[in-house]
């Protein structure tokens, strides 16, 4: 038995009707084939889901897809306009803030969150809003200082 | 003058990974496509007396329930081992047989035991309950020296005392005489822990039959495509090799774990091909802990003979590894010929011995992990030589000196003969270890560790200085070490009419950066931009054959490969622009993508003589039309990357908590193509490294239950642990590969456990604290600390 939902994905409205145990994480990624959102393990430890809802970020394994009814939510593919990178992309590129890519869309959708919290923060500031994100190969050395050149490059 | 070569150029990869365009396996959907899920063991030993299969297979949306039987009727075999080590006395490696899926009996949980394969994965969960499985539970056994001794319950009825092999290198007697002249013996007993991999990938396959054509493909996230199409044809499935096409697309990070041909690889292959629908099953991280190889797993008895003055005279070494339920594709390898051969480490130790027992044990099999052999023999010797620096009061910097190898660059000095079998190829040991301590201001921080004790704040230093061999390898050597493959690599090079080239690489990269790095060297050799370069790889279909990508060897051995047959491109295109030009070959210089008739202007470009090559109106009468070439590259010798670590913790007595202040690496990987990557690579590993020694560990209770196993109880490495990293490199260049290069992927892993584990050590000397086994939590360092004020 499917229930209706509407949803705003990256600007675009979309109506489905999805199961009721849906992930959104799965809606998005098998529903509205956006498969730059992840899923990394099943214990919502590990961040690669991350998206933006309403807002804020969110583990988006850890929602099901009807609890997102109504909600506007941003995904790493909605990042880019105008075929031009957002700063965090291109920090991530510059910093060299990846490596097998797995993990980066869950990375740079929780920097975006925290950038819209505190536009300058410091290094502490943000290996802590990185702790819900697991990355396996890039050490996390690069991936703050990928968010370090998008808080200055936003700021300025 | 090189223009891409030695720069930090910014990765081409990375525009599809940071928009969210990476391809996956998992974001592979092909019309048709149903769903496997495997349904595993929950016993780590038991008999399966019955499968009753009638329930799941009327359950909503399933197509098919499978047993081990099914796949056996259909005369599928078991997953084979690619490298034998055989006993002492000769006798064969055991061997057991490695179902894909469990048939009389399960031997570690997460064993597939069946296969629900349904139209959504939803609906293949659901009927996974609908299954009844009747087990016998067995006695099981995890501990791989209670393995072997007698009475322990058997993994496999033809193993006795659950030995695979038992292995030696060096020389007994010539150590055991050394050890009789030592002013003293410093001796430890250590655990090398379980590690699970866990790249943020889980693993994932989707097999694909097209019956009209009779071609299968299989999607799988594997770091090298070839090899798992050889051993699924050859091996396991009996299928004719052309008509099979293995895909690795974007591979979300291996350390090893997606090296090995895994059972799902066999089932998502064979299911498609039975039921003639595209079938994916894509690994939950729950099973990924029960069912990607694990690492690591030693036990260790080590000791060093030496003199007063801090001389080595002799090390021996004691074994036993745990190899898990069954032998994983390069399993018997991994503590054998990547472990007893480094223990030469970088020191003229005169006579080693080491002998190793491989064990079965009821536990997810083991193999290779991110440096494999290498780190557990670094972090043996280090830790032994840092308590033989103490026992003699020495810094641990100087008690290395003493014993350093001395330089050698393989060239004008031969390579260093050890005696544990391998030849280094070059070496500056001591160069790297200066530049260490002069980057760390090493004696500041000993001075500001005498200043912090006396307030009670106990900081401890570690250093590591190690040694790997990478390029793996010489198939000549390997092969007669009990490899049952050449371990080559290969690359072609096709240039397009337009001058735009595709190199087909047999290594894989999976967070690497070979789209960047290789193209890197192909722009400059043929002086073009980066752009016009495209590197392919992890498709069986468009690449020759390849080896694949581990043991850090993509650039000393593929990107060698490529060089060669760079070469050859670069001598037909000569002979092309001779004609051109009307010039003899012997009057024409290559510069900057042009062939110059030398001291005039007269020139052609690198396009247009592609060009020609495709458009042969006026051509060289003698040559093939066409511009593109092959090669395959056997090294003559491993590469020997080496360097020195040092760690610096802080240890508070109260919690037991330990904390890493500051870290610094200098390491020597040879010719370095882009910084920027290997910097990249040195900081994971030494994050994965550091997670060794202070968080991670597989812990499986006496039953074999897993107790590690998701990420709630396995602690990954975070974030907020880490402080920012000091890296630098000194550079010996390789001597015997056209690129100088040694390999850069696995030193983290190496040398950071090994340094935070002397750091932790060091910290805690006032307390009388030898060691602390890993992963060196708050609780183990607070039981080490009151363990020890209690003796004294």
């Amino acid at each position: 038995m499917g229930v209706p939902i509407k949803v705003t994905v990256n600007g675009r409205q979309y109506e489905a009707e999805v199961d009721p145990r849906m992930l959104l994480v799965h809606f998005l990624r098998d529903v509205l084939d956006l498969t730059g959102t992840h899923v990394g393990c099943d214990t919502s430890s590990c961040g690669a889901c991350t998206v933006i809802l309403n807002g804020k970020a969110v583990k988006s394994c850890t929602l099901l897809a009807v609890q997102a009814d109504g909600a506007e939510i941003l995904t790493v593919e909605g990042l880019e306009q105008n075929g031009k990178l957002h700063p965090i992309q291109e920090g991530f590129r510059e910093e060299h803030g990846l490596q097998c890519g797995f993990c980066t869309p869950g990375m740079i959708m929780t920097a975006y969150d925290l950038l819209q919290r505190n536009p300058n923060p410091s290094e502490a500031e943000i290996r802590h809003a990185l702790e819900g994100n697991f990355c396996r190969c890039t050490g996390y050395q690069n991936i703050v200082k990928a968010i370090q050149y998008a808080a200055a490059k936003m700021s300025s | 003058m090189t223009t891409y070569v030695g720069k930090p150029v910014r990765r081409v990869e990375d525009h599809r990974f940071i928009t969210g365009r990476g391809r996956y396996v998992d974001d592979i959907k092909l019309p048709g496509m149903v769903y496997a899920y495997i349904v595993r063991s929950p016993y780590a030993h038991a008999k399966i007396l019955s499968i009753d299969t009638s329930q799941a297979s009327t359950a909503p949306g399933v197509i098919a329930v499978l047993t081990g039987k099914d796949l056996e009727a259909d005369g599928i075999g078991g997953l084979p081992c690619g490298w034998q080590v055989n006993f002492r006395d000769g006798t064969q490696m055991k061997e057991p047989r490695h179902p894909v899926i469990a048939v009389d009996k399960v031997r570690h949980v997460g064993e597939p035991v069946a296969v629900i394969i349904a139209e959504t994965r939803e609906q293949a969960k659901d009927a996974a309950e609908l299954l009844t499985i009747e087990y016998e539970e067995l006695p099981a056994v995890v501990d791989p020296q209670k393995a072997v001794e007698d009475g322990a319950p058997l993994v496999h009825d033809d193993a006795p005392r659950n030995l695979a092999f038992d292995w030696e290198i060096g020389d007994k007697a010539k150590t055991e005489a050394a050890f009789q002249e030592a002013d003293r013996i410093v001796e430890l007993e250590l655990e090398n822990q379980r590690l699970v991999p866990n790249a943020i990938e889980p693993r994932a396959a989707i097999g694909d039959y097209n019956p009209g054509t009779d071609h299968t493909t299989l999607y799988t996230t594997s770091q090298n495509p070839h090899l798992i199409r050889l051993l699924l044809c050859a091996f396991v499935m009996g299928l004719p090799e052309h008509k099979v096409r293995v895909v690795s697309p974007d591979v979300g990070g291996g350390f090893g774990s997606k090296i090995f041909h895994y059972n799902e690889e066999v089932i998502v292959t064979w299911a498609a091909r039975k039921l003639k629908r595209p079938v994916k099953w894509t690994a939950e991280r729950s099973e990924s802990f029960l069912s990607d190889r694990h690492g690591r797993d030693h036990r260790t008895k080590v000791q060093l003979a030496l003199k007063n003055d801090g001389t080595f005279l002799g090390l021996k070494v004691r074994t036993y590894a745990n190899l898990g339920a069954y032998l994983s594709t390069f399993a018997p390898a991994i503590p054998t010929y990547l472990y007893g051969t480094l223990l030469q480490g970088v020191y003229t130790t005169p006579a080693i011995y080491c002998e190793v027992y491989g064990v079965f044990t009821h536990t997810v099999p083991v193999d290779a992990y991110r440096g494999a052999g290498r780190p557990e023999a670094t972090y043996l010797l280090e830790r032994i030589v840092d308590l033989a620096a103490r026992e003699l009061n020495m810094d641990p910097a100087d008690i290395r000196k003493k014993n350093f190898i001395p330089p050698f660059d393989g060239i004008e000095q031969p390579g260093y003969q050890t005696q544990v079998a391998l030849q280094y190829d070059s070496g500056n040991y001591e160069a790297a270890l200066n530049r260490l301590l002069e980057m760390a201001n090493y004696s500041e921080w000993r001075r500001k560790q005498q200043e912090l004790r006396s307030q009670g704040r106990y900081i401890g230093l570690g250093l590591a200085t190690y040694i790997e061999a990478c390029g793996i390898a010489p198939s000549a050597v390997v092969g007669a070490l009990g490899a049952r493959a050449g371990l080559y690599d290969s690359a072609t090079v096709r240039v397009h009419p337009t001058g735009k080239v595709s190199v087909y690489v047999g290594v894989h990269a999976h967070g690497q950066g070979h789209e960047t790095t290789f193209a890197q060297i192909v722009a400059d050799k043929l002086g073009i931009a980066l752009e016009d370069v495209e590197i392919v790889h992890g498709d069986t279909a468009e690449i020759p054959f390849g080896m694949g990508t581990y043991g850090s060897r993509s650039l000393a051995v593929g990107g060698s490969a490529m060089v060669r047959a760079l070469d050859k491109i670069l001598e037909k295109a000569t002979k092309i622009a001779a004609h051109l030009l009307e010039a003899p070959e012997s009057d024409l210089e290559f510069r900057e993508g042009r062939w110059y008739v030398k001291g005039t202007e007269k020139s052609i470009s690198f396009p247009e003589v592609a060009l020609a090559a495709y458009v042969p109106h006026n051509y060289p009468p003698d040559l093939e039309p066409g511009l593109e070439a092959e090669s395959f590259y056997d090294p003559k010798n491993f590469t020997f990357p080496f360097g020195a670590h040092l760690a610096i913790v802080e240890v508070d007595p109260e919690t037991g908590e330990v904390k890493l202040l500051d870290y610094y690496a200098v390491d020597d990987f040879g010719n370095i193509v882009n910084p920027l990557v290997v910097e990249g690579q040195v900081h994971g590993g030494i994050v994965q490294g550091v997670g060794q020694a202070l968080y991670e560990e597989a812990r499986y209770d006496e039953n074999g239950q897993l107790l590690t196993g998701t990420f709630l109880e396995y602690a990954m490495p975070r974030a907020d642990e880490f402080p920012m990293f000091k890296v630098d490199h000194t550079v010996t260049p390789c001597p015997h590969n056209p690129l100088g290069a040694k390999g850069a992927g696995e030193t983290g892993t190496i040398a950071a456990t090994a340094a935070v584990a002397n750091a932790v050590a060091d910290a805690l000397q006032p307390f009388g604290v030898k060691h602390v086994p890993m992963p060196m939590t708050p609780q183990r360092v607070w039981t080490a600390i009151q363990a020890s004020q209690q003796v004294s």
